[in-house]
C-alpha cells in the first residue's frame, strides 16, 4: 500500500500537472451500518474486522491522484471493486468513508444542486452497455444532456450535430439506437458524454461489450480524440492489453484495494506482488519498455545509431539487431547518456533473464 | 454399507413427513366419524358466529350517513367526463329541455367505423386494420351499436383513469419501498383476489346505481395490473441508464420524466393492454349496477332465458374484446420493437396522416348525419339478427339430443357432483383449518401455516362454512376438469410445432372474452345448474393450463435436451425424465392460475343458479346488503389466496429443488 502510494507520490514529484481528482482513503463498504463501522476505526480496518462485521468491502483505502490531461487506467478483474470506485469517484454511489477531491475541494461535502451543476458541466460517463435511451434518437440522445440543462432547441442540435462529426457519425442522426451496430451505439455514447465539453470523462469499460476487432478501432478511436481533445481520463478495464495500449498511468485493483499505481512500463519491469508480475507475464515487453530501462553507461567507442530514452525498445529493435552495435540513448540535447546493447534487446525479445542486465 | 447408511439417513425427513400425514388424516378422520359428540368440531356453531357482516354493513351505513357529501361530489365529478363520451358515442348532445331542446349528434357509426380501420391501419398493417374495422362494423350490422357505444364511452373513460391512477401508484411504490411492502402489495393481492361482484355492492351503496359507480368500480378492478407494471418496468429499467441520468446532471423529476419512464415504456404498455382488458371485462359486469350497455343486454336476455338475443350480444362483446386487444397489442408491440427513423421531421398533418384522416372522417361523417339519418344512426334496413337462427339451433339440439344431454348431466349430478358435494359440505371445519395449516408448515414455515389457518377460519367463524365448501367443491372439480384437459393439450402443443400453431390463437381469443361470454352458449345446452357452471368455468379457466405447460416444456434449456440426446434418450425418455420434471414448476404455476380463474367464474356463475359464496354476494347485491355481500367477497378471496400461497409455496421449493 504505502508503496503505491509513493510511487504516485514520485509521479507527481516529476510531473508539473495538477491534479485533478485525488481519492484520500477511501471506503466503500456495504452492509449494515457500514459508515459508522468505518468512521469509528479512524478509517482502518483489516479484512478480517470487515468480514467479522458481516460487512462487504469493495472498495477498501484507497488513495490515488489524477493528473489533469493525462489517462488513468483503474484495472482489476470482475468484483475488485473498480466499477464501484468509479462511482465514488463520481458520487454516484457514496463512499462509506474517506474524500474524493475534485480540484482540491471535497466532493462528498458539497450541495446536491453543486453537485447537479458540476456533473452537467463538468463530468462525462461512458458506459458499458452504452446506456443509450431507446426512445430517443441518435441526435436526440446527443442532446439530452443538454436539453436537461435547459438548451434551446437550435444551440443543442447544432453542438450535438458537432460531436456527431467528431465521432464520424454523420448520416445517422435519426437513427434510433437499435438500429446501430455495437460500435456505433459507443459511439454515440462517447458523442453525448462529450457533448457538454467536461473536463473529467469517466469511461466504465466503454469497449468490453465490443467485438475484439471493433474495440481495437474504438481504441485507436479513443487516442485520435484525446490527442485532439486532452481530456483529464479515467478508463476502466478488464484488459491489461487495453490498459496497456491506451494508459498514461495504470492503477491495479484486487479485492477493493489498489496494489500498485504505475506507467505500464514500471509495472512490468517492478511489478510489486506476485499478482500483478501474473498481469505483466504475457505482456509483449519490447512496446512496454524504453530504451532508458535497458541502457547501461556507455562502454562501447562505437555506436550503430541513438536512440530517445522514451523510445520502446519495439522501435528499434529491428535496426539495433541489423545493425549488430550498441545504440546510443541521447537525451534531448544530444548529449549521450548510457547505451543499449543488441544482446540485451534480443534477450529482451526472447525472453531470457541475465543476471546484471 | 456406507452407502445404504447415508441413503437411509437422507430418507426420514421424508418418512416423518409422511407419518405426520398419516397421523394428521386419521385425526380427522376420526373428527368426522364422531360428529354426533364432537359436532362443533364439524360443523361451526350458530352460537359462535362472529357478526362481521354486521359490523361492516354498520359501518358502511356510517360512511353512507355522513360522507355522502363526498360521495355525491365525486359522483358530481366524475359524471361530467362520462356523461360527455357517453354522449360523444351513444347518445347525442341535448342542448336545452324539451320539445325545443337542440340535439346536437353523436359520432356517426360510418366514422367510427373508418377511424377503428384507420387506428388498426396505423399500429399494425391492413389486416389489422381490416380486422379491428371489422370487429366495429360487426356490431353495427348486427344492431348493437348503441350498446356497444355505451360500453366502449365507460372504458374509454375508465382507462385513462386507470392508467394514470396505477402509474403515479406504481412510481410511489417504487420510490418508496417501505410502501409498496406494507400498502400497495398486499392491498394488489386483495383487490385482485376479491371477485368482481363483491365490488359492486359498495359501489352501489355509496354511489348508486349509475354510470358512475359502474366506472369507479371498474377503476378499482382494472387499476392492479398498470401498478404491477409501473414497478415492473421501472425497476427493469438498466442500472446504467440510471446512472446516465444522474451523471448527465439530471434533477430527480426530470430522471423520472424523461429518463426511468420513457425506458420503461414497453413494460408500461403491456400493462395497458390489461388494464383496457379487465376494465371491458369489469364494465360487462358492471351492467348489474347501472353501467348499461352489452353487458346489461346479456343480464337482461339471460334473465328472461332468451338465449338468441344473449348470444347475439354475447358475440358482440367478443367483437368488442378482439378489436380492443389487439389493437392495443399491436401499439405495445410497436412500443417494444422501438421507434425507425425518418430522416425528415414533417409538420403534423404529414407525421400523424391516419390520425389527421379520422378526424376528418368522424367530422364528415357526423355533420352528414344531421341530413341524412343513415349517417346517424344505423339503418334497419341494412342489420339483421341472428337470435332466431341461434334459438332454431337451440331448439333442434333439444329436440333431437335432448336425451343424450340430459342423461350426460343427470348422470354427472348424481355420481359425481352430489357426492363430492356432500363430503365437501360435510368436511370438519377444524379439520380443514388444521390440515391446511399443516400443509402450510411443511411448504413454507410458521408464518404461511398462521396465516393460511386464520383465513380458513375466518370462513368458518362468519358462519360461511357450508357455502365455502361448497364453492371449493365447485371450484375443485372444475378446475381439477380444466388441468386434466388443459396440460395434456400444452403437452401436445409443447411437442409439435403444428399443433401449437392451431392451439396459440384459440386460447389467445379465450383470454381476452369476457367470462360473461362463456356462459351464454352452455346455459343454451344445460340450463341453469350445476352443471353448467361447471363447464362454463373449465372452458373459461382451461388456458393457463394449456399456455404454461406449453411455456414450461419448451423453455427447458436446449443444451440440457441434447445433453439427454447424446446420452442415448430416446424422444420419449427425453420428455419425460427431462423435459417434463424441468417444466414441473411451471406447470404447478398454471395449476394455480387454473384454479384462482376457476374461483373468479364458479362466482359469476352465480347468475346461473349454484349455491355457493357467488350466490350469497349474489343475493347480497340484490338486497344491496353491504355486509353479507362484502364477507362472502372476503370469503373468496381467501380461498383465492389460500390456494395461491401453498401452490407458490410449493412451486418456490420445487424450483429451489432443481436450482
Amino acid at each position: 500500500m504505502t508503496e503505491a502510494i509513493e510511487q504516485a507520490s514520485h509521479a507527481t514529484g516529476k510531473d508539473p500537472r495538477p491534479i485533478k481528482l485525488a481519492c484520500r482513503n477511501v471506503w466503500k463498504l456495504f452492509g449494515a451500518d457500514a459508515a459508522n463501522f468505518i468512521r469509528e476505526r479512524d478509517g482502518k480496518a483489516s479484512t478480517a474486522d470487515i468480514a467479522a462485521a458481516g460487512l462487504v468491502g469493495a472498495v477498501r483505502a484507497v488513495d490515488l491522484e489524477i493528473l489533469e490531461g493525462e489517462i488513468f487506467i483503474i484495472m482489476g478483474l470482475s468484483g475488485s471493486g473498480k466499477s464501484t470506485l468509479v462511482r465514488c469517484m463520481s458520487r454516484l454511489v457514496e463512499p462509506s468513508h474517506g474524500k474524493v477531491e475534485f480540484e482540491g475541494k471535497d466532493l462528498l461535502k458539497i450541495s446536491d444542486a453543486a453537485l447537479i451543476e458540476l456533473r452537467r458541466h463538468r463530468m462525462g460517463m461512458v458506459f458499458q452497455n452504452f446506456a443509450l435511451l431507446p426512445h430517443l434518437n441518435v441526435l436526440d440522445n446527443i442532446a439530452f444532456p443538454l436539453s436537461i440543462q435547459g438548451q434551446d432547441r437550435s444551440t443543442r442540435e447544432a453542438r450535438a450535430r458537432e460531436v456527431i462529426e467528431l465521432v464520424s457519425l454523420g448520416g445517422r442522426e435519426h437513427f434510433y439506437p437499435r438500429e446501430l451496430s455495437g460500435g456505433q451505439q459507443q459511439r454515440v455514447g462517447i458523442a453525448r458524454s462529450l457533448a457538454t465539453k467536461p473536463e473529467i470523462w469517466f469511461l466504465d469499460e466503454p469497449f468490453s461489450a465490443l467485438d475484439p476487432l471493433i474495440r481495437r478501432e474504438m481504441q485507436d478511436e479513443l487516442m485520435r480524440l484525446q490527442t485532439m481533445l486532452h481530456k483529464t481520463i479515467v478508463f476502466i478495464t478488464h484488459d491489461f492489453d487495453e490498459a496497456i495500449r491506451l494508459a498514461d498511468r495504470i492503477a491495479i485493483m484486487k479485492d477493493g484495494e489498489v496494489i500498485q499505481i504505475g506507467t505500464p512500463e514500471e509495472l512490468v519491469v517492478n511489478p510489486a506482488t506476485d499478482y500483478v508480475a501474473e498481469f505483466t507475464r504475457d505482456v509483449d515487453r519490447a512496446k512496454v519498455i524504453s530504451a532508458r530501462s535497458l541502457m547501461r553507461a556507455c562502454d562501447s567507442a562505437e555506436h550503430g545509431g541513438t536512440v530517445a530514452p522514451e523510445a520502446k525498445i519495439s522501435s528499434f529493435s529491428a535496426s539495433i539487431v541489423a545493425a549488430g552495435k550498441p545504440f546510443a540513448v541521447v537525451n534531448g540535447t544530444g548529449k549521450p547518456i548510457g547505451e543499449v546493447t543488441p544482446q540485451a534487446v534480443i534477450d529482451l525479445l526472447a525472453g531470457i533473464e541475465r543476471p546484471g542486465t | 454399507m456406507t452407502v445404504t447408511a447415508s441413503a437411509s439417513e437422507a430418507r426420514p425427513p421424508l418418512q416423518r413427513w409422511l407419518a405426520i400425514w398419516g397421523l394428521a388424516l386419521a385425526a380427522v378422520l376420526v373428527l368426522f366419524l364422531l360428529q354426533d359428540s364432537l359436532s362443533w368440531a364439524v360443523n361451526y356453531p350458530a352460537g359462535a358466529i362472529v357478526p362481521v357482516a354486521d359490523w361492516v354493513s354498520a359501518l358502511m351505513g356510517w360512511i353512507k350517513s355522513n360522507l355522502s357529501w363526498l360521495t355525491r361530489s365525486i359522483t358530481a365529478v366524475l359524471g361530467v367526463p362520462l356523461d360527455f363520451a357517453l354522449n360523444l358515442l351513444a347518445k347525442n348532445f341535448k342542448i336545452g329541455h324539451g320539445a325545443d331542446a337542440f340535439v346536437l349528434p353523436r359520432l356517426s357509426w360510418v366514422g367510427v367505423c373508418a377511424a377503428a380501420f384507420l387506428a388498426g391501419y396505423a399500429a399494425g398493417g391492413r389486416r389489422l386494420g381490416m380486422l379491428v374495422g371489422g370487429c366495429f362494423l360487426y356490431i353495427a350490422l348486427f344492431g348493437q351499436w348503441t350498446s356497444a357505444m355505451l360500453t366502449l364511452a365507460l372504458i374509454s373513460i375508465a382507462v385513462p383513469f386507470c392508467i394514470l391512477t396505477g402509474l403515479f401508484l406504481g412510481i410511489w411504490a417504487w420510490r418508496k419501498p417501505w410502501a409498496e411492502r406494507l400498502i400497495v402489495s398486499p392491498a394488489l393481492d386483495l383487490m385482485q383476489t376479491i371477485p368482481t361482484f363483491a365490488y359492486l355492492i359498495p359501489m352501489l351503496l355509496l354511489f348508486g346505481n349509475s354510470p358512475v359507480s359502474a366506472m369507479i368500480a371498474t377503476a378499482i378492478f382494472a387499476t392492479p395490473p398498470m401498478v404491477r407494471a409501473t414497478m415492473l418496468g421501472l425497476s427493469r429499467v438498466p442500472s446504467e441508464i440510471d446512472d446516465f441520468s444522474e451523471m448527465a446532471g439530471c434533477t430527480a423529476r426530470q430522471k423520472l420524466w424523461r429518463v426511468l419512464l420513457p425506458s420503461a415504456r414497453p413494460t408500461l404498455m403491456v400493462g395497458v393492454n390489461q388494464v383496457i382488458m379487465l376494465a371491458l371485462n369489469m364494465v360487462i359486469i358492471a351492467s348489474m349496477i347501472g353501467a348499461g350497455g352489452l353487458g346489461y343486454d346479456v343480464l337482461l336476455a339471460l334473465r328472461a332465458l332468451k338465449v338468441g338475443e344473449a348470444m347475439e350480444a354475447g358475440l358482440a362483446i367478443v367483437a368488442l374484446a378482439i378489436a380492443l386487444d389487439r389493437l392495443s397489442q399491436a401499439i405495445a408491440h410497436k412500443q417494444a420493437k422501438g421507434n425507425v427513423h425518418r430522416s425528415t421531421s414533417p409538420g403534423l398533418w404529414r407525421r400523424y396522416p391516419n390520425l389527421t384522416l379520422a378526424i376528418a372522417i368522424l367530422a364528415v361523417t357526423t355533420l352528414l348525419g344531421l341530413f341524412v339519418p343513415s349517417f346517424a344512426a344505423v339503418p334497419k334496413a341494412i342489420t339483421f339478427t341472428t337470435a332466431p337462427l341461434w334459438k332454431a339451433a337451440v331448439n333442434w339440439v333439444t329436440i333431437n339430443f335432448f336425451d343424450i344431454i340430459e342423461a350426460f348431466r343427470v348422470a354427472l349430478i348424481l355420481n359425481v357432483l352430489n357426492p363430492l358435494r356432500a363430503f365437501c359440505e360435510g368436511f370438519p371445519w377444524l379439520g380443514a383449518v388444521f390440515l391446511l395449516g399443516l400443509a402450510g408448515y411443511q411448504l413454507s414455515g410458521l408464518r404461511l401455516a398462521a396465516l393460511v389457518a386464520a383465513l380458513t377460519a375466518f370462513c368458518a367463524i362468519t358462519g360461511l362454512w357450508e357455502k365455502t365448501m361448497a364453492t371449493v367443491y365447485l371450484c375443485g372439480i372444475s378446475a381439477f376438469i380444466a388441468c386434466l384437459i388443459g396440460i395434456p393439450i400444452g403437452l401436445m402443443a409443447a411437442r409439435s410445432d403444428r399443433f401449437e400453431k392451431i392451439v396459440t390463437p384459440v386460447i389467445d381469443t379465450l383470454q381476452v372474452l369476457p367470462s360473461f361470454c362463456f356462459i351464454i352458449p352452455v346455459v343454451m345446452l344445460f340450463r341453469v345448474g350445476d352443471v353448467t357452471a361447471m363447464i362454463a368455468t373449465v372452458a373459461f379457466a382451461v388456458v393457463p393450463a394449456i399456455r404454461y405447460t406449453n411455456h414450461g416444456v419448451r423453455q427447458v434449456p436446449p443444451a440440457l435436451i441434447e445433453a439427454a440426446k447424446v446420452s442415448g434418450c430416446t424422444p420419449r425418455q427425453t420428455f419425460f425424465r427431462v423435459q417434463l420434471p424441468l417444466a414441473l414448476p411451471e406447470i404447478m404455476l398454471g395449476v394455480n392460475q387454473t384454479i384462482l380463474m376457476a374461483l373468479a367464474m364458479i362466482i359469476i356463475c352465480a347468475m346461473v343458479g349454484t349455491r355457493d359464496l357467488g350466490q350469497e354476494v349474489f343475493i347480497a347485491l340484490s338486497k344491496a346488503d353491504s355486509g353479507r355481500g362484502i364477507v362472502a367477497g372476503l370469503a373468496i378471496a381467501f380461498i383465492g389466496i389460500v390456494a395461491d400461497r401453498l401452490f407458490n409455496a410449493w412451486t418456490a421449493k420445487a424450483r429451489a429443488r432443481l436450482g
